[in-house]
């Protein structure tokens, strides 16, 4: 067996844990779907961007967000639908920037089309928001192996925590595992091949397998 | 092996590390759940496990429940119905009746804990203890849609449930307008239970055939109570429409029927409108059949859950547990369970539940991804580990009130 770099500073898998608080705010239509965005935390933002991402882990690839899949299915407006589900969150940096995107894509919806359809009673769209717990899972890895046997078997919250709440809930601007890669082992290749993968078009454990592949085909080179 | 460890063929060893981690940071909290009976219905259920698989992980937790003349249990049996929105008018005798009985389980129970964890409005006047002793964390567990109450019913408890430092609901839709944080926690099931474990192909023939029913054709079932909210003579009529396209036979299962005058009268509706039918079986069971359900679950093709108004619909987790595709009402907590054409699939009429029965009996490959999609679904968000999970999560943000992202 080869030797393998090892890192001075271990990775820490950490894992974030979601509790869902209620905030009592409801939309009927597109009109007061806009009021509530334009105010509410961004706790809120971040619930209806990413839940559908750690809760449904389908085998086909889910609907990115609850305002587009609302849009699609209970206001029964496809453009729309579908123009809020191609927003592409990787582009942003902050919850800021993804709020006030989805805000201009309904706002132009609605200067164009000038629909406000309202949902039928009992399907208004009911706004939530994220408290995030994050905990140290004590699992720490020093060199791509141990890296690679710990993420085949951390909980898909901890591969979440990493790969979103790093980059767009704590604004560090680049997922964790890219930064360790980078600033750890010196594997920028890697890091970029991480940081290439959008975590937005795969189920979670799909994501999973993507990025254990990633790390895989590292490995056989190094062993190469 | 320890209780906890059972789980791990289900969730993985990643979510029971988790669970052992959050409970080393609420190692030795007393947690004191109070309801109203230790017996019977969903809530006992759920403590029966949750209290001990909490001890496991290092929680001090334990269980009482409040004691109640007749007339108590009369007065709660009448808000319950009221908060679900049946008119009732609540008397001076009334406000007397709770309070009485609020003060003798005062006097009776031993309330010294962190947290106090109050299941429903029941025992939700005990927080009156909290005039005279502080520093414990008290949480309002609503079990029960409170999205449409009759007037009057919710002005009787928010006097007493506003004092509470957190709420817990079950749907977004139950929220109400509180000052404390509502979290939302939906129920789960165990698969570890009779209803939900797993069964050998043998045992459920040997099940189906004790029923009377045998698998020849495709079966399109509905397990729920025989109550007119559960909808099933829609069931009834859809399955008529599906069935001049493609053969397959229905199942009605449920109970609730020998001491609910309502439910006989809605089992006798239901067999009157089904005729002699030999593709048509109704079954009125008693309520300790749960291997019978499962197996009846386990044998069917699609499962129907068209209620008009639910809590949370609970019976549709069970049927994607074991794979199978659903056909849901979009009401109560459903949604949360099945999202359209994801993880099952959302009707609103009689037309729409025929037309999907017959889609999902013409394309199996489709109605099992359905099921498996469901499966996952349940098996992420709605086992009795995530659910155990959330309490914990709970009591952990008494300690950081209005905090979004807290580092433990």
């Amino acid at each position: 067996m080869s030797t393998l770099a090892r890192a001075a500073v271990p990775f820490e898998f950490r894992s974030s844990l979601n509790m869902t608080l209620l905030t009592g705010r409801r939309a009927r239509d597109l009109a007061e779907l806009l009021e509530h965005l334009r105010v509410v935390p961004g706790a809120v933002i971040y619930h209806h961007t990413h839940r559908f991402l750690v809760q449904h882990q389908f085998l086909s690839p889910e609907p990115p967000n609850d305002f587009a899949y609302w849009v699609t299915n209970d206001l029964l407006e496809e453009v729309l639908g579908e123009e809020l589900a191609s927003i592409d969150v990787l582009r942003f940096s902050t919850l800021r920037e993804l709020r006030e995107a989805l805000i201009r894509t309904i706002e132009n919806f609605i200067e164009r089309t000038g629909n406000l359809r309202a949902a039928p009673p009992g399907q208004e769209f009911h706004f939530m928001q994220s408290v995030s717990f994050v905990l140290p899972t004590g699992q720490r890895a020093s060199d791509l192996r141990t890296f690679h046997e710990i993420l085949g078997k951390v909980s898909l919250d901890s591969i979440a925590y990493h790969m979103f709440d790093a980059r767009l809930r704590l604004e560090q601007g680049d997922n964790d595992f890219s930064k360790w890669f980078q600033d750890a082992l010196g594997e920028s290749k890697l890091a970029d091949a991480f940081r290439r993968v959008d975590p937005y078009t795969h189920t979670a454990e799909g994501l999973r397998r993507r990025l254990l592949g990633l790390v895989e085909q590292r490995l056989k080179e190094l062993q190469a | 092996m320890n209780e906890l460890d059972k789980y791990e063929p289900f969730v993985g060893e990643g979510v029971l590390r988790e669970l052992r981690l959050l409970g080393e940071h609420l190692a030795g909290k007393r947690v004191l759940n109070i309801n109203s009976t230790r017996v019977g219905g969903g809530v006992a259920e759920i403590l029966n496990r949750l209290v001990p698989l909490l001890n496991e992980v290092g929680l001090d937790s334990r269980w009482e429940v409040i004691h109640g003349t007749e007339d108590f249990f009369v007065l709660t049996k009448n808000l319950h119905n009221a908060l679900h929105g049946k008119p009732y008018t609540f008397t001076a005798i009334d406000q007397e009746t709770f309070n009485l009985t609020t003060r003798q389980n005062l006097e009776r129970l031993n309330l010294d804990a962190d947290v106090l964890f109050i299941h429903d409005p029941q025992p939700a006047g005990l927080i009156k203890a909290r005039e005279t002793r502080t520093g414990s964390g008290w949480i309002w567990r609503c079990h029960i849609d409170v999205s449409a109450p009759a007037p009057g019913a919710w002005e009787f408890i928010a006097p007493i449930v506003e004092r509470y430092d957190m709420s817990v609901f079950s749907a977004p839709q139950f929220a109400r307008p509180l000052v404390m944080p509502q979290v939302l926690i939906a129920p789960s099931i165990d698969p570890l239970s009779d209803k939900n474990r797993e069964l050998s192909q043998s045992e459920i023939e040997n099940i189906l055939r004790r029923l009377g029913i045998t698998s020849d054709k495709p079966m399109v079932t509905q397990v729920s109570r025989f109550d007119r909210l559960k909808d099933p003579a829609g069931v009834l009529a859809a399955w008529k429409m599906a069935r001049q396209r493609v053969d397959c036979q229905l199942i009605l299962a449920g109970g609730g029927a020998t001491d609910d005058p309502e439910g006989a009268q809605v089992l006798k509706e239901i067999r009157e409108a089904a005729g002699s039918d030999p593709d048509v079986h109704i079954l009125d069971l008693p309520p300790t059949s749960n291997v019978e359900i499962n197996a009846i679950q386990r044998a069917s093709t699609v499962i129907i859950q068209k209620s008009l108004k639910e809590g949370f619909g609970l019976t549709v987790s069970e049927a994607l547990w074991k794979g199978k595709p659903v056909i849901a009402g979009a009401v109560g907590g459903i949604p949360l369970q099945v999202t359209h054409r994801y993880s099952g699939i959302l009707v609103h009429t009689v037309e729409g539940t025929a037309f999907w029965i017959k889609q999902l009996l013409s394309a199996p490959e489709f109605a099992n991804k359905l099921g498996q999609n469901g499966r996952e679904h349940v098996r992420n968000n709605f086992l009795l580990t995530r659910h155990m999970r959330d309490y914990m999560l709970a009591f952990l943000y008494l300690s950081h009130p209005s905090e979004n992202v807290i580092q433990l």
